[in-house]
């Protein structure tokens, strides 16, 4: 409220702070996702998320259910990376059960995980940038080369997000010859589509301007606030799941662990540049290296599948995070406690500390370069 | 290295000395054993696991609810990792009675921050209140959304409108005379 | 060489490709002019499920088993089987209904079926006006053809065929090698003494 005589008086303005809501239905949120922000003119002041729009109570449906029938569940998790959150279910139950994978099907699940990890990182870039204003133009370049990969993930197991193609034990169909030749043709076509991507963005001026020196997230409160992830990595936190735990046959891969400098939102997009190229060396080796064998382990039942009395947590490095689940069985044939740990939920506790101070645009670009996916987030 | 489970539970008794521990083992192939402790001493356990050069667990992974409705007692459990030396997963559980003015733990968050969200989301769906938490409100539920709907004697209201393929227990309610079903399945109702 | 603003015009340059290169790579230009002209999907895509029939439609395959319907995640089936005048069970479906406005499209119906009914089709035009019966699939909508099996996925149809044919033949066998085993025995025994089959005493046999 500017008071006339006042202001000619003192020469002070009094203002106000504004409370908005941003969302939940907003272009740029990334799905139902709210920010309840206090804002001085245009500069942040406190932010807080509002969570729980996409609730769909999947954890306790998956309490109703057999231990297979969760699986097309988790799809609809992190809906970009269907496979990747499939992977994680069925390393959960799998480390929980004691089942062992044949190897075929190790490489398989690598391969999947690493064209869903291209193809998410492409889309995140892609909606980052649609974020900071450019409209579509690098979406849509990004969205036509995870057309092919979408296109493969049809061919192998009919569906092209929602995959439900892994089981306990293995996967559900085999890889024939053509499927993997259609693969290395992605894989061969990708570098140049990169190359491009690239030279339209990393040295752009206007990413420069608005990206550099925004969201800064300190190292210590990316490891005391459990984010995981390119997140984590671009602040510095050198801690990347396929490196540490090794799950599934990533030991036997060469590739590198790309860390930022600063953890700003440039950091964290040009690491997922970073870390696409790294995928790209490890869907080589995989391609190249894949032994034959079956597909499934064959003493897993497809019915009246039960897993002895326990605990247990199994995790994967997904492409926004470490995706965990954690799985408490009474021994019969559905789960006592279904808990999934999604990065999106965990990475965005850091969400306010990482805007304040700045203003409302960065914010939004901020949100944008954690990456988040709303089905994980609210589950 | 991570050092054993039963290792882990003699250094922390050194370190807390009135600290209630005990060992709770899992499925011998996921072999997760989980360390209980109690209430009063969970926060000293916590930071001494955090700050102890050996153990250096600064990464809380997970932290989950679960209701053991038999037990009559709800469980905490955090899942925590290592990122300056790598090894992991610790398992801590804490243990809360079922009754709600008794169900309340300390909370984790002064010592590792990620904790914040996932333990309201534990308060929301259990009822486990966690003092000392910065700001604890529901976070899944709307606001104004009474009762805790994880819990396993929690009954969810009869307000479906359309069932066209009921079972279960749908299927009870809907012959007993609520909502609608679609002719092919009335025809099985009335036989 | 680094001028100022050469990030932005190589940006430049990239788009500029991309956009006269769509006027003559289709690579570039990848909209396909939906509904005039379709995008052909792959053999495998799954969309709904149906159900096989091989003569006729009133001789499904599905033998209302009601194991799908236990298997199905969001409890989208709903079978009641066909009985005849005395009670008798049919071994097949009188009612057969799939919501597939819950339906979804996991494919594990199609994995637990003990006798290859059950399949998924590839039409994805499902749009209706109307929200609740309209999306209700039941037995006369979802019975197919083997023939429409064949057509919309042939490498798989072909592997059900040959597995379908491989068990009908083994049964086959086995009841021949059975009956060839039950005409030898009668062959063998001596033909005059009827089997005591109730406890009344053989004709012919002093009381």
């Amino acid at each position: 409220m500017i008071t006339a005589p006042i202001a000619n008086m003192t020469g002070k303005i009094e203002t106000q702070t504004l409370e908005v809501s941003i969302g939940p239905q907003h272009p740029s949120t990334h799905g139902v996702f709210r920010m309840d922000v206090v804002l001085d003119g245009e500069i942040v002041r406190a932010l807080k998320p509002v969570i729980g729009y996409l609730h769909r109570n999947h954890e306790q449906l998956a309490e109703k259910m057999a231990w297979l029938h969760s699986m097309p569940y988790t799809d609809r998790l992190d809906y970009f990376n269907s496979m990747t959150n499939n992977w994680a279910y069925a390393l959960a139950v799998e480390k929980l059960a004691g089942i062992k994978v044949p190897e075929r099907a190790e490489y398989i699940r690598v391969i999947m995980a690493e064209l869903s990890r291209l193809q998410n990182h492409a889309s995140a870039i892609g909606f980052l940038l649609q974020d900071c204003g450019a409209w579509g133009t690098p979406l849509l370049y990004a969205f036509r080369e995870r057309e092919k990969i979408l296109d493969f993930f049809e061919t192998v197991s009919g569906s092209r997000m929602m995959c439900n193609y892994l089981r306990f034990g293995g996967v559900r169909v085999d890889l024939d010859e053509p499927m993997l030749a259609m693969a290395r043709e992605i894989v061969a076509k990708f570098p140049k589509f990169l190359d491009e991507f690239e030279k339209l963005m990393t040295t752009n001026e206007v990413v420069l301007a608005r990206c550099q020196r925004v969201g800064i997230l300190p190292k210590e409160l990316a490891i005391a606030g459990s984010i995981s992830g390119p997140v984590a990595r671009a602040s510095g936190v050198e801690y990347d799941l396929r490196k540490v735990d090794q799950y599934g046959v990533y030991g036997r891969f060469e590739f590198g662990v790309p860390v930022g400098p600063v953890g700003d939102v440039y950091d964290r997009y040009y690491i997922r540049v970073l870390e696409m190229r790294e995928a790209l060396k490890i869907l080589q080796q995989a391609l190249r290296d894949i032994p034959a064998g079956p597909a499934q382990a064959p003493e897993v039942k497809l019915r009246g599948f039960k897993i002895p009395a326990g605990d247990g947590y199994g995790r994967v490095e997904g492409p926004k995070g470490e995706l965990g689940f954690y799985l408490v069985s009474d021994g019969g044939p559905k789960p006592y406690r279904y808990h999934v740990r999604p990065p999106s939920f965990i990475n965005i506790t850091v969400l306010e500390d990482m805007c304040l101070g700045h203003k409302v645009a960065d914010a939004i670009i901020i949100l944008g370069s954690i990456d988040i996916v709303l089905g994980e987030v609210d589950r | 290295m991570i050092p054993a489970i039963e290792q882990l539970c003699e250094a922390v008794r050194a370190a807390v000395p009135d600290a209630v521990l005990e060992i709770i083992p899992s499925t011998p192939a996921a072999a997760q054993p989980a360390l209980l402790v109690d209430g009063a001493h969970v926060v000293a356990v916590a930071k001494y696991l955090r700050d102890d050069p050996s153990c250096r667990l600064d990464f809380c992974s997970c932290v989950t609810g679960v209701d053991y409705l038999a037990k009559g007692s709800i469980e905490v459990v955090y899942h925590l990792y290592s990122v300056a030396l790598k090894h992991g997963p610790v398992v801590l559980k804490v243990r809360a009675p079922r009754d709600l003015d008794q169900c309340r733990v300390p909370s984790l968050t002064p010592v590792w921050r990620g904790c914040e969200f996932q333990e309201r989301e534990a308060f929301d769906l259990y009822g486990v209140k966690f003092d000392g938490h910065p700001d604890l409100r529901r976070i899944l539920m709307w606001d104004g959304f009474q009762d805790f709907p994880m819990r396993k004697d929690y009954v969810p209201p009869a307000d479906y409108e359309w069932e066209p393929t009921p079972h279960d227990e749908v299927l009870k309610r809907a012959k007993a005379g609520g909502g609608i079903m679609p002719p092919s399945a009335a025809v099985e109702v009335k036989k | 060489m680094n001028y100022p603003g050469k990030g932005l015009v190589d940006g430049l340059a990239v788009t500029a490709r991309n956009f006269v290169g769509s006027y003559f790579y289709t690579d570039r230009l990848t909209t396909v002019q939906y509904p005039e002209e379709r995008v052909q999907t792959p053999e495998n895509s799954r969309t709904f499920p149906f159900l096989v029939f091989d003569e006729s439609p009133d001789k499904p395959r599905c033998t209302a088993c009601k194991i799908c319907e236990v298997e199905c995640p969001p409890k989208c089936i709903y079978i009641v089987m066909d009985r005849d005048e005395k009670g008798k069970p049919r071994q097949q479906p009188k009612i057969f209904d799939i919501d597939i406005s819950v339906c979804m499209q996991c494919q594990i119906c199609v994995e637990v079926c003990p006798f290859e009914s059950i399949k998924m089709d590839n039409d994805y035009e499902k749009s209706r006006y109307g929200r609740f019966n309209e999306l209700m699939l039941r037995l006369p909508d979802l019975l197919k053809s083997n023939e429409y099996y064949r057509q919309i996925k042939p490498t798989e149809a072909a592997a059900v065929d040959a597995k379908l044919k491989a068990e009908a033949e083994a049964k086959a066998a086995k009841k021949a090698a059975a009956a060839a085993v039950a005409a030898a025995k009668a062959a063998a025994s001596p033909p005059a003494t009827p089997p005591p089959a109730s406890p009344k005493p053989p004709e012919g046999s002093a009381a």
